[in-house]
């Protein structure tokens, strides 16, 4: 695991000498903060919910982004070739990618807590849907995050990494909206694979650990198949 | 340790259709410096990656300081030090950062790596550049940092792939005798499609062309290895066609092949390359005066490396 700690902690030192982490963060601070103040001070209401209702929506944009270069560029420009002949499983060089990605939202998100604490300031703020919402937000962040380390392990071009990250990221955002469209018989399958049936439930403040489950076996599965595809330049 | 550091049999590697490495088998012994020598797309940096793990091989097998690279490619690893084509080193890190990163990569204990790292920095004069960014050294510094990252944890073999490509002669100089120096305690291949790179810092050769292992030797058995020694020739015939002239001096014994070549106003100049050890030259002044040519020039060039390089490699190219 040591290995994948230097890769995650070198991709994070990358990310903030580089202008794409204050774009991203700009971007989604705007967004939702938009959001959040919007209904603060319309609607009159101090609560979280507008700011998690965007969430599935917005980082399946955001963090496409963020995971885009994470292999993608280190295959353009060569040095992914030094990177894997040094004595290192090539899962740690994955799980290192994802690591460093996830630090990067996990700033985005501990920003936004700020939201939390301004609503703690004008009034009750209830705390289950709070802390909910916040795990929710890393754990479907995560989802995404792996989704995007893979698709960046299929290409050295990181806008194609970026579409194909989005296209399987927003399609698993599109599946709940989908429902109400679909034949009976495969609206259990749809509704288990949509990142927001399970992201509702805990940002309602339920932790179940069937939606916890979700979420971790998307990010082993994701993770796996980045594992392999790296594999794949060995395969005969 | 075996005595035998790389065994490669019958490797063959294709990229889809093309063949890039075609059934080549060569063994490297323990302390070597080999230079694998070959014209660009030839196949050198295909094996290289065979060797270091990066790829796997079509058919065949190697194996690393005994492991096979396919079934035990950390332990191969472990036992290596590469530098790729084109030293891709990670731009936005200064060079001690850098070698830091691959020391910890490399699972280094912090009090080793950071001796090494002075070490060996010194030893490829990266001390005064320490600080600054991958990204705005110089080629040359580059190429250092590169090795230095290479040795940083004292591997005992080096695989470098075209070490010294784009430096400047005084670089090259510097480099090589790093390479050397180095040479004296590890096992070396290194890979250029420049010969005297080779000449200067190889104790054995493998000449590769087209995907095909050519020869494999010291520079002195290559040298003996190809034993035709070539003559130059300016005839002037008489008004006999360049062709006819070319016949007759064909069949003379001994002699294995003719080409005629551009020659002057009024003669015929000609390459000929000799069977074997034999000097030719009277012969084929005798064959002149029989013909009542005139001979205005014949010169006898002792097979040079550079003629065993460039008839070993052109051959196979006309070949396929
Ligand atoms: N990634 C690749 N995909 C397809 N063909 C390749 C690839 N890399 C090298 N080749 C081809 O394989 C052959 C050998 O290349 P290479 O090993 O790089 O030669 P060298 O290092 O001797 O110049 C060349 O014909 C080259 O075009
Ligand atoms: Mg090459």
């Amino acid at each position: 695991m040591n290995a994948a700690l230097t890769i995650a902690k070198r991709e994070i030192r990358t990310y903030f000498n580089s202008p794409i982490a204050y774009i991203v963060l700009t971007v989604f601070l705007l967004l939702a903060g938009y959001l959040f103040f919007g209904s603060l001070f319309i609607e009159r209401q101090a609560e979280l919910r507008s700011y998690f209702n965007l969430m599935p929506l917005l980082l399946a944009f955001i963090v496409p982004a963020i995971a885009m270069r994470l292999i993608a560029e280190e295959k353009g420009s060569g040095s992914l070739e030094m990177l894997i002949t040094m004595p290192v499983p090539d899962w740690q060089v994955i799980v290192g990618k994802f690591l460093a990605g996830m630090a990067l939202l996990a700033v985005l998100v501990g920003l936004t807590l700020v939201y939390g604490i301004t609503v703690m300031l004008v009034g009750p703020l209830d705390r289950g849907p709070a802390i909910g919402g916040y795990l929710g937000v890393l754990l479907m962040g995560g989802a995404y995050m792996s989704i995007g380390v893979m698709a960046s392990t299929f290409t050295r071009n990181q806008i194609v990494a970026f579409i194909i990250a989005f296209a399987i990221s927003f399609s698993l955002y599109l599946f709940y909206r989908l429902l109400p469209f679909t034949p009976e018989l495969i609206r259990p399958v749809l509704s288990y694979l949509s990142v927001e049936s399970h992201f509702e439930a805990i940002s309602r403040g339920v932790i179940d650990t069937r939606d916890i489950v979700y979420y971790l076996s998307m990010m082993v599965v994701s993770l796996v198949i980045a594992t392999l595809s790296l594999e794949s330049r060995k395969w005969k | 340790m075996p005595e035998l550091m790389i065994q490669v049999e019958n490797l063959t590697k294709f990229y889809g259709a093309t063949r890039a490495v075609d059934d080549v088998t060569f063994n490297v012994r323990k302390g070597e410096v080999l230079g694998f020598l070959g014209p660009n797309g030839a196949g050198k940096s295909t094996t290289m990656k065979v060797l270091t793990c990066y790829l796997a091989p079509t058919a065949g097998r190697a194996q690393v300081a005994g492991f096979d690279v396919f079934d035990n490619s950390l332990e191969v690893r472990k036992h290596l030090g590469y530098l790729p084509e084109d030293t891709p080193l990670y731009k936005d890190m200064t060079v001690l950062e850098y070698l830091q990163f691959a020391a910890a990569m490399r699972g280094m204990a912090s009090d080793r790596s950071a001796k090494r790292i002075k070490e060996i920095g010194g030893r490829c004069g990266l001390h005064e550049v320490a600080g600054k960014l991958v990204g705005e050294l110089s080629r040359g510094y580059r190429q250092r940092a590169g090795l230095a990252q290479a040795m940083l944890d004292d591997p005992d073999i080096l695989i470098l792939d075209e070490p010294t490509s784009g430096l400047d002669p005084n670089q090259i100089v510097e480099i090589r005798q790093l390479i050397k120096e180095v040479g004296k305690e590890k096992t070396v291949i290194l890979s250029t499609h420049i010969l005297p790179e080779v000449q200067a810092t190889c104790s054995r050769i493998l000449i590769i062309s087209s995907g095909k292992l050519v020869a494999d030797g010291s520079p002195d058995e290559l040298r003996a290895r190809e034993k035709a020694s070539r003559y130059r020739l300016l005839v002037e015939a008489n008004g006999a066609t360049a062709e006819a002239v070319k016949a007759r001096l064909g069949s003379i014994k001994g002699v294995s092949r003719c080409e005629t070549v551009l020659g002057e106003v009024g003669a015929h100049a000609f390459s000929l390359y000799a069977a074997g050890d034999e000097d030719l030259r009277k012969v084929l002044f005798r064959a002149a005066v029989d013909n009542k040519w005139t001979l205005l020039e014949l010169h006898r060039e002792a097979a040079s490396l550079e003629t065993v390089f460039r008839n070993l490699t052109t051959r196979e190219e006309v070949k396929s």
